[in-house]
């Protein structure tokens, strides 16, 4: 389903992205690793538009969107989650999930009778919440929240958007570690109930190892090696690069 | 009448009540407090439109009195220009359509930045037309202004009526019709899933990009409609003084539409309407007693600032869940 062509992209001297190749197939749960500065971030904001390559190219179900702009890439399913948490801070957990809803809709356009007249957007919204184990907390604000049930929250915006592509910066980054697994599992048993398929960003390689189908591990840009999440953790240059584990 | 139903939303009996409250303040009110009352209507249609912009885009700009100018404008040339068609049926319509226009235009230059930036460009805009209005003085009167003669309703003429009488009668219930429906349309808007939309934007307009809403696009449906409520309270307003000036579009007069904003709180959505109320009597009393009037006014926005932050009806409302709970 997405398909990665030679990307590239350099900050000056800095080769973010360094001439990639990747693809991802139909509910395939695939996580990237790398040391900070690998390029994970900027492959994910270049594969959701948020910033532009300097060459190569992107396909999602064959069509080029390479050049599109985010709202474009968001229509065709394309959804993300951020690693610092993007809600809409004022609204409650509700209205974060429904204004997603309305938005994927084309319902915002509707000025004039109030949102909860649009009971069946409501439904769905509870029902989103329910499945990632927000449920009962829907009339909070995010300011109310734990970190681990705003992170869930994100993805729960992302999930709205009914996005066949997820793209996951460090969905546990900043939870507590006895919710990481509770937070995850929320998470992939959601993404794997409607075959979405995801690319993780993340640095656990407990949660790497027992959430994905493959694992891609990216160095100065490039991808260092791909496979299997065992194969890959066996590897010796991933284990001298990435864990700092040098075998005599 | 089903009253589960309507004891679910106490919020809209409050309403009614005051609707009908409103009914019957012509035979309680002198002429000359009826007079100040329907300023403050008319400010207050102009402060829930400024408040579709500040409260729930997010968005804060020096430069709605242009709007406002705008709509008073329109109602004044028609009336030295095509006094045929000086009735309230068409200088409303008139003044709405003008007042488009021109946040059409303005907003259109004004969305594609945010923050201080956004407001400076919005107190450039309405300073160019101020500037206009103050120059064009064989159009528009200049520094004179133009006076505003008392309009036709549906064929029917107020001629030989003093100013007072018709504000007392027609005009105030007609007046309270527009502010009915400006409160109603308003309060769609913004608990709609438009209303919601803008809402993303204020909170976090990264966020709304990437969930599908066209930011630059929904600022300036805001900015459109809001100046179109800030158009329909200049033109209202009109009837009520008698007269406009080009003032209307100076910064300090959108100042003022910030600060009755804020003296009521613009986190709540009837905020606005009982800061253009207060911001009317205060400042009438402030001219009234003291030639330093704009150190009152000046000393309530610091007083406001650092101790009511939320306005009026902020405190009320935290006041209120607190004893509550």
């Amino acid at each position: 389903m997405l398909t990665i062509d030679n990307l590239k992209k350099y900050f000056g001297f800095v080769k973010a992205v360094d001439h990639v190749n990747l693809e991802i197939k139909e509910g395939e749960i695939v996580s990237i690793i790398g040391t900070n500065g690998a390029g994970k971030t900027t492959l994910v904001n270049l594969i959701s538009g948020y910033i532009k390559p300097d060459s190569g190219r992107i396909l999602f179900f064959d069509q080029d969107i390479t050049h599109a702009s985010p709202y474009v890439r968001i229509k065709l399913g394309v959804g993300r989650s951020f690693q610092l948490i993007q809600l809409f801070s004022n609204s409650t957990v509700l209205d974060n999930v429904r204004t997603a809803l309305f938005s994927k809709y084309e319902m915002i356009k509707r000025g004039l009778l109030p949102a909860d007249r649009y009971s069946s957007v409501t439904e769905e919204a509870i029902k989103i919440l329910d499945g990632l184990g927000l449920s009962g907390k829907e009339s909070l604000t995010p300011k109310e929240l734990s970190e681990g049930d705003l992170k869930v929250l994100d993805i729960a915006i992302a999930f709205a958007l009914k996005s066949k592509l997820l793209l996951l910066d460090e969905p546990t980054s900043g939870v507590a570690t006895s919710d990481k697994f509770k937070v995850m599992d929320s998470i992939v048993k959601a993404i794997k109930k409607e075959r979405i398929s995801t690319l993780i960003i993340e640095h656990d390689m407990d949660i790497v190892s027992g959430y994905s189908d493959r694992v891609i591990v990216m160095h100065e840009g490039r991808i260092m090696a791909e496979g299997k999440p065992n194969e890959v953790m066996e590897n010796k240059d991933v284990k001298a690069t990435v864990f700092g584990i040098v075998s005599g | 009448m089903d009253f589960k139903k309507v004891s679910k939303h106490p919020r809209w009996i409050v309403y009614a009540l005051f609707f009908i409250g409103l009914l019957f303040v012509p035979r309680i009110l002198s002429i000359h407090d009826l007079m100040l009352f329907e300023y403050g209507m008319t400010f207050a249609i102009v402060g829930l439109g400024f408040n579709l912009l500040l409260g729930y885009t997010g968005l804060l700009s020096f430069g709605h009195g242009a709007y406002f100018a705008a709509g008073a404008y329109t109602v004044a040339m028609i009336g030295k220009y095509f006094p045929q068609a000086y009735s309230l049926e068409i200088l409303i319509p008139s003044a709405l359509f003008f007042s488009m226009v021109l946040s059409l235009i303005f907003g259109f230059v004004c969305v594609r930045h945010t923050k201080i930036f956004f407001s400076i460009l919005a107190l450039s805009l309405s300073m160019l037309l101020f500037a206009l209005l103050f120059k064009l003085y064989h159009i528009t009167g200049g520094s004179d202004g133009l006076r505003v003669p008392l309009p036709t309703l549906f064929g029917m003429s107020f001629k030989g009526i003093r100013r007072p009488e018709f504000l007392s009668g027609t005009y105030y219930y007609f007046l309270l019709g527009m502010f009915s429906v400006s409160f109603l349309i308003m309060k769609g808007i913004v608990s709609s899933p438009f209303g919601k939309a803008l809402q993303a934007i204020r909170d976090n307009e990264v966020r709304a990009e990437l969930i599908g809403i066209r930011v630059r696009r929904y600022r300036l449906y805001a900015f459109v409609i809001s100046g179109m409520f800030v158009g329909l309270g200049g033109a209202l307003w009109t009837f009520v003084n008698g007269h406009v000036t080009a003032d209307l579009s100076h910064w300090v007069f959108s100042g003022e539409i910030v600060y009755m904003t804020l003296l009521g709180g613009f986190g709540i959505f009837e905020g606005p309407i009982i800061g253009a109320m207060i911001f009317t009597y205060l400042k009438l009393y402030a001219m009234g007693n003291t030639q330093y009037w704009m150190f009152v006014v000046g000393g309530t926005l610091i007083v406001l600032v650092l101790l009511l932050p939320n306005g009026v009806a902020g405190a009320f409302a935290s006041l209120w869940s607190k004893l509550k709970r």
